[in-house]
């Protein structure tokens, strides 16, 4: 098992892993970029030319800040003005729960990037299944904190889930990693037994179907 | 643009700055304009703050709005207490840092603020210009400030900064010039004029052309349309402001008195506000030239020039960074405008970040002081900025 700490490079242990992916130099685009933490590091640490666009104008703000190239807009729009193969890499990093209508947007992403990255919290994890099946309650872990009612993760994924979709949608699912992150998310471990139970999240290396 | 003119309470200040002159485009070798006409010679009046390095790549050019002028930042003298129009975002550690950037800022052709306009003196007459000035463009004021950089040794710009009828100077240089823009900084801006923007200036223009006083735009030996401009000026100031903003500001209040006086004087506070506004404004500004800068304003149209009416044929040849910028409650260039151009730009590969900042102050919001703002400019200048 791997286990990587948080050390000083200062971003979540699931960035950290996506980081792992992206070689030296890549032009990247960063959906839901945040507070830039990722993009920030990959500039820095992998010299990649970084795109940014999220939503809320005070992590642009911070993002433009640091001196990153970031945009503020709606992912599912802003994606359409890029040309085809526009950037090495797409990343979705624990937004994918969130996106209303997954579907156009992935297609959209894998049309702008050679390959793309897709990241989020695993619905099957057996502390999930456990507490649906002993409390009755809507499930509230670490990754997932909300309450069903002021959640903005309106789409519960699984890891078999995003495999069956990926067939369904039409992509390849070029790399899959579970990891289980510790509470802060700072510190983890890929899971390689079970990642179906164990994993806290699921992280997805996807490309076009070649045809 | 109004004149919120500010001491910056953190930062210090540039200090002592001086007006300087340049002229240029002496007969026969007249600048030639975009309507065909030529002009010249042409002055430009111009600040400098800052010191500009060996290699010469720190230049900065500031474009001011429509009534500004090239006082951006700064005092004249010690003794006085109003400083430049963008004091706060200018200055040693500010959000364009003259410890690092050598800016200028340089008054624009037409108006009458130390430049070459129509209250200018015609060398071939020996009075004011008046109508008989050439109409000017945006592209006429950029080839101006073109060749004041030339003089000033500057042959490749750090940024171009510019709101408003600033930020089309801005844009205009990133197009006209691409070779000599390493970035561009657009505030509250647009590439082309709304209906809405037309009609505005158009009342405004108006307000001028109907006063006795402006007599065809020759009114230098007597009485100056006054009522004329200053109504003008009260038009531009409703759309600078926002509903928002004059409610917050003024409500229903009224001025000095606790009921209605059933005549027409000022009696709700907004009225006051707005007849002081104009009153002020004519001391300092030129009639004809408040015309001629609307309709260059007017004119201005990046699609049409540039892109056979397509923005992102228009941006093709453009290879600066951009920033770009609007404000929530801006009516005049809403923040829709600047999403074209951004969408633009993303289409033709070009490097370019936007916000659109949440600010109850209208179209005049980039000229208040906001940490906000001045954090974008200085990491977008200057680039990481964490702290």
């Amino acid at each position: 098992m791997t286990t990587i700490s948080n050390g000083g490079n200062g971003i979540r242990y699931d960035l950290q892993l996506v980081a792992s992916w992206i070689p030296q130099g890549a032009r990247v685009l960063g959906l839901g970029c945040g507070d830039g933490a990722l993009l920030h590091y990959l500039k820095t640490r992998k010299n990649a030319v970084c795109t940014g666009i999220d939503i809320d104008e005070g992590c642009v703000a911070r993002c433009i800040q640091r001196g990153l190239t970031v945009l503020q807009g709606d992912i599912n729009e802003e994606v359409r003005d890029y040309p085809d193969d526009a950037f090495d890499f797409v990343i979705l990093a624990q937004t994918l729960q969130q996106i209303y209508d997954p579907a156009p947007l992935i297609r959209e992403m894998l049309r702008i990037s050679r390959q793309s990255v897709v990241s989020f919290p695993n619905f099957s994890h057996w502390r999930v299944r456990l507490m649906l099946a002993l409390t009755g309650h809507a499930p509230v872990t670490p990754q997932l904190p909300y309450q069903w009612h002021d959640t903005p993760n309106i789409r519960v994924i699984t890891l078999s889930d995003f495999r069956r979709y990926a067939r369904q949608v039409g992509f390849r699912i070029l790399k899959e990693v579970g990891i289980d992150t510790d509470r802060r998310d700072r510190s983890g471990r890929i899971v390689r037994f079970s990642p179906d139970l164990f994993a806290t999240y699921g992280l997805f290396l996807i490309a076009k179907e070649t045809s | 643009m109004s004149e919120y003119i500010q001491h910056d309470q953190q930062g210090s200040s540039v200090g002592r700055v001086e007006k300087r002159t340049y002229t240029f485009a002496r007969p026969p070798a007249a600048m030639r304009l975009e309507c065909g006409a030529t002009l010249g010679p042409v002055t430009l009046a111009y600040e400098t703050c800052g010191r500009l390095n060996e290699d010469r790549t720190n230049a900065i050019l500031i474009l001011h709005a429509l009534s500004g002028d090239a006082h951006v930042a700064g005092t004249y003298t010690d003794s006085d207490d109003k400083p430049g129009w963008w004091d706060f975002m200018v200055g040693p550690g500010k959000g364009i840092d003259t410890d690092r950037h050598f800016v200028i800022c340089t008054n624009i052709l037409g108006s009458c603020m130390g430049s070459t306009g129509p209250a200018s003196i015609d060398p071939t007459t020996g009075k004011p210009y008046g109508l008989s000035f050439p109409v000017v463009t945006i592209a006429d004021m950029v080839d101006a400030q073109k060749q004041l950089m030339d003089h000033l040794g500057v042959h490749r710009l750090h940024a171009v900064i510019g709101g408003s009828v600033g930020g089309m100077q801005a844009l205009e240089w990133s197009v006209r010039y691409p070779d000599r823009v390493e970035s561009a900084v657009l505030l509250a801006t647009t590439t082309r004029h709304s209906a809405l923007a037309i009609a505005f200036n158009e009342v405004a223009r108006q307000a001028i052309m109907a006063d006795p006083k402006w007599n065809g735009g020759d009114y230098h030996n007597g009485e100056k349309p006054d009522l004329g401009l200053a109504v003008a000026r009260m038009i531009g100031h409703i759309t600078y402001l926002s509903d928002e903003s004059m409610r917050l500001k003024f409500g229903r209040r009224l001025q000095d008195k606790a009921d209605f006086s059933f005549n027409f004087d000022a009696d709700f506070q907004v009225e006051s506000y707005l007849r002081h506004q104009g009153r002020k404004f004519v001391d300092r500004f030129d009639a004809n030239a408040f015309l001629y800068i609307t309709k260059a304003a007017d004119y201005f149209d990046l699609e049409r020039q540039y892109g056979d009416g397509s923005a992102v044929a228009a941006f093709s040849g453009a290879r600066a960074r951009f920033l770009v910028l609007s404000f929530t409650s801006d009516w005049l260039y809403p923040t829709y405008q600047s999403r074209t151009m951004v969408k633009a730009m993303k289409k033709n590969g070009l490097n370019v970040s936007f916000c659109e900042i949440e600010a109850q102050w209208g179209h005049d919001a980039f000229l208040l002081p906001s940490d906000r703002l001045s954090g974008i400019m200085k990491g977008f200048l200057d680039g990481d900025n964490d702290q």
